[in-house]
């Protein structure tokens, strides 16, 4: 049991959206994004939110992310409520959370060239001047697999695998403590999925990253993370470790989600 | 899946080796890219040269058609119909250039902005926009040049005038979309702000809308200086201006038909070759080029 | 005869970087109520094959070969002809539900277009058959609903009306590609099945081209495995699953992640990545990625051997790679 306060502790977390109005009077109709979702994450632990459309797991993390405020509930990271820093703190904290976006062709700006988009994270921080900044990017490129060749190219060069661990270089360019992963290998091919999911598994041994890992595929968490938490119309309907929990599913929703995975015949 | 992205001329086509490869071999752009080259290179000469002075009168000699002296001919004063039109390119450039200048800085800051903070600031710039562009465009134009003054400098503030709700339109639906995207959104998680994020992501993401807006404001830019000059309220004499030469070529139709079809072939070139400059760069700013994959 | 017979089909395409070829002489044929799955990743040409059998593909592409519909030959048909075909002959379902629909037609109207150009029944008439077809695909309430827009409908539903829409005419093929990628799981599961009983009630044959190996081993009897243009494995599902003969093959089932999997296993990747349509090198397209490379690989392209009854293989080095897998499996 740990006694030093988890990396991050998420408690009652709440969204709700108003839309727009469909009567004059009276109360706009609301989407109850997520309902009060507690987990918390141990430094150098994985944990995974696993979730099909509309659950709320994209949402939990925005709100992590603190791209979004909750409409109650904290987000805390190493103790310090995310959402009640002023502006200036909550850019500095920035450096220990960092993002990877699913869209490997979008999350990337196409008129940049890999050595601005790699070190973004560091030039929003202020503290460090450009010649530096171009080595830190050359060192996070090495570390993802990708040559110093690559930083003055653009991202069409590139292929979607190799986009998404560019992707990965910028989060890890700040070393940060945690790396919230949205549905980081579902737009890419198994194959290339395999080469992610490897790099991801390598980062986590050599720099004790924390990961906070949101997908719909069971395997992918399985893989990755020491922590699952199913998550069925913005609450959380199980947790636990995920090979226990995928051997004993207990809650009706996580069956389900584990039946329909279509399974291939093993040899 | 991610959202379906909009299908804008986009900017990062420019990066994409071959742009200047595709671009020689695009018909539209060629010919349009030719015609402006044209125009812009009419009014540099006419700065250092003219094959007759402009406002040289020679009544002798007027309302005469092209010789080996005068080229294109003379005008019902006998002025050198090639020098005036070489002169008047300048007018037209002119105002082109300041008339999309203005909606372009003011109109592009207005519409980042709306874009940037959203909300009942973006409410009331697009309301301010619609209420400019309600009123109808040629008489707005008469109707300042009627009361402040006709001349050259209020017809290029009221055309002006008019390019700044379109820009800010332009440019806010555009900035929208990009506001949108994934890249903006890492943007953001990394801490970085607003006006950070609109230098440095949105403004270059739709440079490529605004190119080509550019060019099609231009074209109506110098087609709406050759109308109010037309009526006698853009550029005053003896200032040569196409519109006005059309004007006063107006009663002489009969006696010297070439005095009609000169400044309105150039005002037609000009306009022409804009237009297809326009369609040329929305064409090869195809955000579907821009996919090596 | 068989149904559907594709002959040493050859696409080029015009790429950014000069024409090169997507398609790389591939043959299969296909009975009446059969089914097939297409395997492969991005850019191996799955989509672009069934395009061609739709005549789809872009103006600026050259198709060569033969593809024959009950004995019609499909290359080089004036397009007038194939419009009769399409829709009505060959049925297809789209990946992305939300695109495949036109958000401004009511689905009554989109489902009974099919019918109205093919079968020229009436506005009326077209609306009774949409009305049965939903039904049949499962749109719960379907009567109330006839005057619906597709952004009313879930991911999953909307899928449901692309299929009523494939199926409106009574294909004798009906084509998928990629129908359930963009869905939930647990709908993943509901709209493969749907797409199976109705194939096996209407007597159609069906394409089902996926990436996901588990959708294929459930839903079709025979399977194709692509790479680079060419179709390096066939046959039987079963025997395609359990021999997994060819090194892509198995490339691809060793590089998924498995429930269930012990923490901290490295998953077994393919080294490098697929080669852009012009790089592909004139012998075997896997060959550079492939462990069992020889020389050979590069220069010529290996072919089909064949391990009964008809699972096929396109590899120079089937015996040798076998020796060497059976070595290693006996190695501890």
């Amino acid at each position: 049991m740990n006694s030093s306060p988890p990396l991050l502790q998420v408690s009652d977390l709440v969204r709700h959206y108003a839309l727009p109005r469909e009567k004059l009077f009276g109360p706009p109709p609301t989407v109850k994004a997520l309902n009060g979702v507690s987990f918390a994450v141990q430094a150098g632990k994985s944990v995974g939110i696993v979730g099909e459309s509309g659950s709320g797991k994209s949402t939990i993390a925005r709100l992590v992310m603190a791209l979004d405020t909750p409409t109650s509930g904290s987000v805390a990271l190493e103790g310090r409520n995310l959402h009640t820093l002023s502006k200036a703190d909550l850019r500095t904290a920035r450096r220990d959370f960092q993002m990877v976006f699913q869209d490997p062709y979008g999350s990337l700006d196409p008129r940049q060239t890999v050595a601005r988009i790699v070190a973004e994270p560091l030039e929003a921080l202020a503290e460090t001047r450009r010649a530096e900044q171009r080595e830190r990017a050359a060192e996070a490129l090495a570390a993802v697999g990708l040559r110093t060749t690559d930083l003055d190219k653009y991202p069409h060069e590139f292929s979607g695998g190799q986009r998404q661990r560019i992707a990965i270089a910028r989060a890890l360019i700040t070393r940060p403590k945690l790396i919230v992963a949205d549905e980081p290998v579902s737009a890419l091919d198994v194959s290339v999925q395999a080469q992610v999911l490897n790099l991801m598994q390598d980062l986590q041994q050599q720099f004790g990253i924390s990961y906070l890992l949101i997908s719909h595929d069971l395997a992918v968490v399985n893989h990755l993370c020491d922590d699952v938490c199913v998550v069925f119309k913005g609450q959380i309907v199980e947790r636990g470790e995920p090979a226990e929990l995928f051997a004993n599913a207990q809650h009706p929703y996580t069956r389900t989600l584990l039946s329909a995975v279509l399974h291939t015949p093993s040899r | 899946m991610s959202a379906i992205p909009v299908p804008m001329p986009s900017a990062a086509a420019l990066k994409v080796p071959g742009f200047w490869r595709r671009a020689v071999h695009h018909r539209s752009f060629v010919i349009g890219g030719v015609l402006a080259a044209l125009l812009l290179l009419a009014a540099l000469v006419s700065f250092i040269w003219t094959p007759w002075s402009p406002y040289a009168m020679d009544m002798a000699n007027k309302m005469q058609g092209p010789s080996a002296t005068h080229w294109l001919g003379t005008d019902a004063f006998g002025r050198d119909v090639a020098s005036l039109l070489l002169v008047g390119a300048r007018a037209s450039i002119l105002v082109g250039v300041i008339a999309v200048g203005i909606g372009l800085v003011v109109g592009t800051a207005l519409g980042l902005l709306a874009a940037a903070r959203r909300g009942w600031v973006e409410e009331a710039v697009m309301r301010l926009s619609d209420f400019t562009l309600a009123f109808p465009a040629i008489l707005s134009a008469i109707m300042m040049t009627a009361v402040f003054g006709a001349g050259i400098v209020n017809a290029i503030v009221a055309i002006g005038i008019y390019n700044i709700p379109t820009f800010a339109r332009i440019t806010r639906a555009s900035a929208n979309a990009i506001w949108s995207r994934e890249y903006v959104a890492a943007a953001r998680a990394c801490g970085k702000g607003s006006f950070a994020i609109t230098m440095q992501h949105v403004l270059p993401n739709i440079s490529a809308v605004l190119i080509v807006q550019i060019t099609i404001r231009f074209a109506i830019a110098i087609l709406a200086e050759a109308a109010l000059s037309y009526l006698g309220l853009g550029t005053q004499p003896p200032q040569p201006s196409w519109g006005r030469m059309l004007s006063e070529a107006q009663t002489l139709m009969f006696q010297q038909p070439l005095l009609a079809v000169f400044p309105g072939m150039a005002i037609a070139f000009a306009v022409l070759g804009l237009n297809l400059l326009g369609d040329g760069l929305r064409d090869l700013l195809d955000p579907r080029l821009a996919r090596a994959r | 005869m068989p149904l559907l017979e594709v002959n040493d089909l050859h696409i080029g395409l015009q790429t950014q970087r000069g024409p090169a070829e997507a398609v790389r002489g591939i043959s299969f044929s296909l009975e009446r109520g059969e089914t097939l799955g297409i395997v492969g990743e991005s850019g191996c040409g799955k989509s672009i094959t069934v395009m061609s059998l739709m005549g789809l593909l872009p103006s600026t592409a050259k198709v060569t070969g033969s593809i024959k519909l009950d004995g019609q030959e499909l290359v080089g048909l004036p397009e007038k002809q194939m419009c009769q075909i399409r829709g009505n002959r060959i049925g297809m379902i789209f990946q992305e539900p939300m695109t495949a629909l036109n958000p401004v037609h009511t689905i009554a109207r989109q489902v009974g277009e099919p019918l109205m150009l093919h079968r020229g029944l009436t506005k009326a008439q077209a609306r009774k058959e949409a009305l049965d077809l939903l039904d049949r695909v499962g749109i719960p309430d379907a009567a109330s609903r006839l005057d619906a827009y597709p952004h009313q409908f879930s991911g999953g539903q909307r899928q449901r009306i692309g299929i009523a829409m494939a199926l409106a005419c009574g294909p004798d093929l009906l084509i998928a590609d990629e129908p359930t990628t963009a869905l939930d799981v647990t709908i993943q599961k509901q709209v493969l099945d749907l797409i199976q009983s109705l194939v096996k009630e209407m007597g159609m044959a069906l394409i089902l081209i996926s990436h996901d190996l588990g959708v294929i081993s459930q839903t079709v009897s025979k399977m194709l495995v692509m790479y680079g243009g060419s179709v390096v494995e066939s046959g039987p599902t079963e025997d395609v699953f359990a021999r997994r003969a060819h090194p892509y093959t198995q490339g691809l089932f060793a590089a998924r992640p498995a429930i269930g999997a012990p923490r901290g296993l490295r998953l077994a990747t393919i080294r490098g990545s697929v080669p852009e349509l012009v790089d592909l090198p004139p012998g075997c397209p896997f060959a550079g990625r492939c462990a069992y490379t020889v020389d050979a690989c590069h220069a010529t392209r290996p072919s089909a051997t064949v391990l009964p009854p008809d699972h096929a293989v396109r590899c120079m080095r089937l015996e040798e790679i076998a020796a060497i897998a059976g070595k290693e499996a006996v190695a501890p």
